[in-house]
C-alpha cells in the first residue's frame, strides 16, 4: 500500500485560531485588492474590442501603435499575446463607430503598416449594452449557484452544515477573485465559468468531509464534537490530498499545454482548487464546530407527525 | 458478500463500452474540406450532378470523392488549396441564379460508419468562423408600421369627398387635421375600422379638429414579432447568397438574432451584406416643384420628387446585376411582382416624356454614448442615383443604372434576398481565424491527453491494480463523453475541452473515495471480500452528494451561459453523469471479476 498520508491524527479543531488568522488575512487582502485595484475586466463585461493578429516575424509594437493612432481609431492598448509574433489589441467602445466595423478597419490599417502578411486570429466585439447584461447575468449566476447549493445541503444535511459550506464557498470565491484583482489578470467570461466550477469543486470536497462527520457523529458512542470532527477530517485527509492532486495534475496540463486563451481559466481553477481544499478542512468544518454542532443535530429525525396522526 | 457479477452486469458494461467506442469513432477520422453545390430552388438532378463531376475532371481533379447528400452535391478534397481551386472552377462554370456554390467541411469517416454515428460538431473557436449577435431596431419597425396607414387614410378621406384635410405622420403618431369638427366626426367611424390595430384620440384647437392614432399594444407586439421573423428570413436568404454552408440563424430574446457562420474568413463582406438595409424606390420627378427634396448622387444637386412612391423595394421579386449594353456602365436588372408591375405600368403610361427618379435608401445605426447613456441613432441615407425620361411604358422588367459595379452586385443580392423589415445593428461579434482554430484544437487535444496520461500513471502507481482499473474507467469515461456529445449533436468548444479535462481530474475522485474506504476497512481488520463490498457501499452516498452539487453549478452555468461557456457546462454535466457510471459501476464489475469471491489475504490496492 503506497501512502502519501499515513494514519494521521492532527488536532485540526484546536488550531482554529491559526486558520482564522490565515483566512482572515487572505480575505482582507482580497477585499482590499478588489476595492482599491479593482478587477481588470475583459471586453466581455466592459464592452469594446479585442483583436488578435498573427505576424510571420515578431513585429515592432511601436510601429503598430503609431499606425493605429494615426488612423483615427479609438484609443488602443497593444501587447504581445503568448508568442512574440502574436499581438493583442484592445480598444474601448467609442462614439461614432458603427458596431463591428472597427475590427475590419484595424485589420486594414495593420495590413498596410506591415511588410509581411498579417493574419486575423480572433476578433471580439461586445457592445456596451451587451457587456452590461453579461456583467449582470454573471453576478446572478454566481448567486443562483450558491443558493441552489445551500438549499441542497440544507435538505441533505442540516442548517449548520449549510452555513459552514457557504462560508467556505464565499471564502474561496473572494480569494480567487482577489487574486485576479491583485495581479490584474484579465477577468472575462471564461474566468467566471471557472469560478462557478470552483464553487462546484470546493463543495465536492466539503461534502466528503461533512459526510464523514455525519457518519461518525451517528456511529461513535463517545467523544466530544471536536474529537469526532478531528477524527473525520483525519480519516478523509488522504482522499482529500489525492483528489486535489489529480485535479491539479490535469489543471497544470491545461495551463501549460492548453494555449494562451485558456490560461486565465486554468489559473482560476488552480487557485480555486488549492483554496477550496484548504477551506473544506479549515473553514467549513471549523465553522460547523463553532456553530455548536452536536450529536442531536444529526440523529435521524423522529417522525413526530406520524405519532400524532395515529392518536385519535 | 461474494462480490460476483451477475451476467447481465458484465454484458451491460461490455455493450456500453462497445457502443461508446463505435459512436466516438467518427471523431478519429475527422473532416475533409469539400465544395458543396446546391440548387437555389430545386434539388439537383442526376444530369446536373454528372455535369459538375465532368467539370471537375476537366479541370484536372482526379479521383475526387463525390457524395450526394440531401439534394446537395459534395466533392471532397485532400487539401484546402484543392478545395478553393475547385470552388473557383465550379463557381465560374455555374449559373449563379440557379446554383449556390460554397465551401464546407464534411465527415471523412467511411460510409458504413457515417450511417451509424456522427462526429462532434466543432464550435466556431475550433473550426474558425464568425458569430454575430444582432439587435433589431424595433422603434423603426413600429414607426414604419404606423406610417403605412397614412396613404390608406388619405384614400379614405378622398373617397368621402372631404376637402381641406392634411394627413401625415408626425411626432410619433398618425395625425389627421380637419377643417372643422363636423368633418372630423364624419371621418372618425370610417377610420375606426382599424380599431383592432390602432388606438384613436381626438382633439381640437382654435382652427382645426384632429384625429390621432397609434398602434395598440397588441398590434405593436405582433408587429415586433413579425419584424423579427421577417428579418430572420431575410438574413437566411442573404447568407445563402453568400454561399456559407451550415449557418446558424436563431432568435434570442424578443429583439435579437444570433448568426453563426462557420468557416467564413472575409468578415468585412459578411458584415456588409448581413447588416445592409439598402433598397430602391421609384418616384416621379415633381412637375410643380413642390414635393420632397433629394440629393443627387453624381453632382450633389437637389431635385424635387413626388411624395407618392411608384414602387418600393418590397415589390421587387428578382434582381441581377450586369452591364448596361448601351452605356457600358453597371446596371441592376429588376423584376417586379404583379402589383408593382401594374402600378408601374399605370404611372408610366400617364407620364411618358416626364422624368422618373431612382432613390437609393440605406439605414445606418450608430450607438452613441451621451452622458453615460447609450443611445441608438438611426441615420437614413436617401439619394437619387439616377433620373431618366420615361420613353416607354414600363411594366415588370427593367434596368437601373447609376451605381458602381460592386454596389450593383451587392444591391442585386440584397433585392433578391428581400429587405430587412427593420434595421439591425451588430452588438456582439466573435470571430476566430482558421489558424487560431487549428491551434486551439491542437493545444486542447494535447492538454487533454497529457492530463489524462498523468492521472492514469499516478493512479496506477498509487493504487496499483486498482489504480489501473480506475485508469481504464477514466479512459472509457472520455470515450463516452465524446460519444454522447456526438449523439446529442452538441457543439465542442475550447472551454468544452477544458470541461473534459477538468472532469478527468474530478471523475477519479469517486475511485479515490472507494479505494480509500476499502483501505480503511482492510486496516480495521475486515476480510478482503467484506472490505470490497463495504468500500463501494459506503462511498456511494458521498459520491452522489458530491456530484449532485457540482451538477447544480454546471446546470446554472448552462442556463446563464452564452456560446463557449455553454460548451463547458455541457461537457461538465455529461462528464459527471458518465463518470458515475464508469467509476462506480464499471470499476465494480472489473474488481469483482478479478478479486470477487476469492479467498484472498490482501488486495493490490
Amino acid at each position: 500500500m503506497r501512502s502519501l498520508v499515513r494514519d494521521t491524527s492532527f488536532d485540526f479543531m484546536s488550531h482554529y485560531k491559526v486558520a482564522v488568522m490565515i483566512s482572515g488575512f487572505l480575505i482582507v487582502a482580497s477585499v482590499l485588492a478588489i476595492g482599491f485595484r479593482g478587477l481588470s475586466l475583459g471586453v466581455d463585461f466592459t464592452g469594446g474590442y479585442t483583436i488578435e493578429v498573427g505576424y510571420e516575424e515578431a513585429p515592432d509594437l511601436n510601429v503598430i501603435r503609431t499606425a493605429l493612432a494615426v488612423a483615427d481609431l479609438p484609443d488602443s492598448q497593444v501587447q504581445t499575446f503568448g508568442a512574440s509574433t502574436e499581438v493583442l489589441i484592445r480598444m474601448a467602445p467609442k462614439e461614432g463607430f458603427t458596431g463591428a466595423s472597427v475590427s475590419t478597419e484595424v485589420l486594414r490599417v495593420l495590413g498596410e503598416a506591415s511588410e509581411s502578411e498579417v493574419t486575423m486570429r480572433r476578433v471580439e466585439f461586445v457592445g456596451p449594452q451587451v457587456g452590461e447584461e453579461l456583467r449582470e447575468k454573471g453576478g446572478l449566476a454566481v448567486l443562483a449557484a450558491l443558493f441552489g447549493i445551500v438549499a441542497y445541503i440544507w435538505f441533505r444535511f442540516e442548517k449548520k452544515f449549510s452555513v459552514g459550506s457557504v462560508l467556505a464557498l464565499v471564502h474561496d470565491v473572494v480569494i480567487t477573485v482577489g487574486f485576479f484583482a491583485l495581479f490584474q489578470v484579465e477577468f472575462d467570461l471564461t474566468i467566471l465559468a471557472a469560478i462557478l466550477a470552483v464553487i462546484g469543486y470546493s463543495l465536492n470536497d466539503t461534502i466528503v468531509v461533512f459526510d464523514r462527520i455525519r457518519e461518525n457523529f451517528i456511529s461513535m458512542r463517545s467523544g466530544t464534537p471536536a474529537e469526532v470532527m478531528n477524527q473525520s477530517v483525519n480519516q478523509t485527509l488522504s482522499r482529500t490530498v489525492i483528489t486535489s492532486m489529480t485535479t491539479l495534475l490535469v489543471l497544470i496540463s491545461l495551463f501549460v499545454f492548453g494555449g494562451q486563451i485558456i490560461h486565465g481559466f486554468a489559473l482560476a481553477l488552480i487557485i480555486g482548487v488549492v483554496v477550496g481544499t484548504y477551506s473544506s478542512i479549515f473553514v467549513a468544518s471549523i465553522a460547523v464546530l463553532r456553530l455548536g454542532i452536536s450529536k442531536e443535530d444529526l440523529m435521524p429525525v423522529e417522525k413526530e407527525g406520524a405519532e400524532l396522526d395515529s392518536t385519535p | 458478500m461474494t462480490n460476483t457479477n451477475p451476467l447481465w452486469k458484465t454484458l451491460l458494461l461490455a455493450a456500453i463500452a462497445i457502443v461508446g467506442v463505435l459512436f466516438a469513432l467518427p471523431n478519429i477520422f475527422g473532416s475533409d474540406p469539400a465544395v458543396q453545390v446546391s440548387g437555389r430552388t430545386d434539388p439537383l438532378t442526376p444530369i446536373e450532378v454528372s455535369q459538375f463531376d465532368l467539370t471537375l475532371s476537366k479541370a484536372g481533379f482526379e479521383n475526387v470523392e463525390i457524395r450526394i447528400d440531401e439534394g446537395r452535391f459534395l466533392a471532397l478534397f485532400a487539401s484546402e488549396d484543392d478545395q478553393i481551386r475547385a470552388r473557383d472552377v465550379l463557381a465560374d462554370s455555374l449559373d449563379p441564379n440557379r446554383f449556390i456554390t460554397s465551401l464546407n467541411l464534411v465527415d471523412a469517416s467511411p460510409e458504413w460508419l457515417r450511417n451509424i454515428a456522427a462526429p462532434m460538431y466543432l464550435g466556431l473557436d475550433l473550426r474558425g468562423g464568425v458569430h454575430f449577435l444582432m439587435e433589431v431596431d424595433m422603434q423603426t419597425a413600429l414607426t414604419s408600421a404606423e406610417e403605412r396607414f397614412v396613404p390608406d387614410w388619405k384614400r379614405r378621406v378622398r373617397g368621402e369627398g372631404i376637402r381641406g384635410t392634411s394627413i401625415q405622420y408626425r411626432n410619433g403618431e398618425i395625425s389627421a387635421r380637419f377643417k372643422d369638427e363636423a368633418n372630423r366626426d364624419l371621418m372618425l367611424p370610417i377610420l375606426r375600422r382599424d380599431v383592432f390595430s390602432l388606438d384613436f384620440d381626438t382633439s381640437e384647437d382654435d382652427e382645426y379638429a384632429y384625429i390621432t392614432a397609434n398602434l395598440t399594444e397588441i398590434a405593436a407586439v405582433e408587429e415586433q414579432r413579425s419584424a423579427l421573423q421577417q428579418n430572420i428570413v431575410t438574413l437566411r436568404n442573404r447568407i445563402n447568397e453568400l454561399g456559407v454552408s451550415e449557418p446558424v440563424i436563431q432568435q434570442q430574446g424578443v429583439d435579437r438574432i444570433v448568426v453563426q457562420l462557420p468557416g467564413v474568413q472575409d468578415t468585412g463582406r459578411a458584415k456588409d451584406i448581413i447588416g445592409a438595409t439598402a433598397t430602391l424606390e421609384y418616384r416621379l420627378v415633381s412637375l410643380g416643384g413642390n414635393g420632397k427634396a433629394y440629393t443627387q448622387r453624381y453632382d450633389g444637386s437637389t431635385v424635387m420628387l413626388d411624395r407618392d412612391i411608384i414602387v418600393t423595394g418590397d415589390q421587387i421579386k428578382g434582381a441581377s446585376s450586369g452591364i448596361d449594353q448601351q452605356s457600358g456602365s453597371a446596371a441592376v436588372f429588376v423584376n417586379l411582382d404583379s402589383a408593382g408591375a401594374r402600378r408601374m405600368q399605370e404611372v408610366t403610361q400617364d407620364n411618358v416624356g416626364n422624368l422618373m427618379a431612382v432613390v437609393y435608401i440605406e439605414n445606418r445605426i450608430d450607438s452613441v454614448e451621451v452622458d453615460g447613456e447609450i443611445i441608438k441613432k438611426v441615420t437614413k441615407i436617401e439619394e437619387v442615383i439616377n433620373t431618366a425620361t420615361i420613353n416607354d411604358v414600363l411594366s415588370h422588367r427593367f434596368q437601373t443604372t447609376g451605381l458602381g459595379l460592386n454596389e450593383a452586385t451587392d444591391l442585386a443580392l440584397l433585392l433578391r434576398a428581400g429587405a430587412l423589415k427593420a434595421p439591425v445593428q451588430i452588438v456582439e461579434e466573435r470571430t476566430v481565424g482558421p489558424s487560431l482554430g487549428k491551434d486551439n484544437i491542437r493545444q486542447g487535444f494535447l492538454s487533454a491527453v497529457v492530463g489524462l496520461a498523468l492521472v492514469v500513471v499516478f493512479m496506477g502507481f498509487y493504487y496499483r491494480t486498482f489504480g489501473v482499473i480506475a485508469g481504464l474507467a477514466l479512459v472509457t469515461n472520455v470515450v463516452l463523453i465524446v460519444a454522447v456529445l456526438g449523439v446529442l449533436g452538441a457543439t465542442l468548444t475550447l472551454p468544452g475541452i477544458a470541461g473534459i479535462v477538468l472532469t478527468t481530474g474530478m471523475a477519479v475522485d469517486a475511485n479515490v473515495l472507494i479505494f480509500e474506504r476499502i483501505r480503511e476497512e482492510l486496516k480495521a481488520g475486515g476480510s478482503v471480500q467484506a472490505a470490497l463490498s463495504a468500500g463501494y457501499d459506503k462511498a456511494f452516498v458521498t459520491i452522489a452528494d458530491a456530484n449532485i452539487t457540482t451538477l447544480i453549478a454546471a446546470v446554472v452555468l448552462f442556463s446563464m451561459g452564452t456560446g463557449p461557456i455553454k460548451g463547458f457546462a455541457i461537457t461538465l454535466c455529461i462528464g459527471i453523469l458518465t463518470s458515475m457510471f464508469t467509476a462506480i459501476f464499471g470499476t465494480r464489475v472489473l474488481v469483482n471479476a478479478l478479486f470477487g469471491g476469492k479467498r484472498l489475504q490482501t488486495l493490490p490496492i
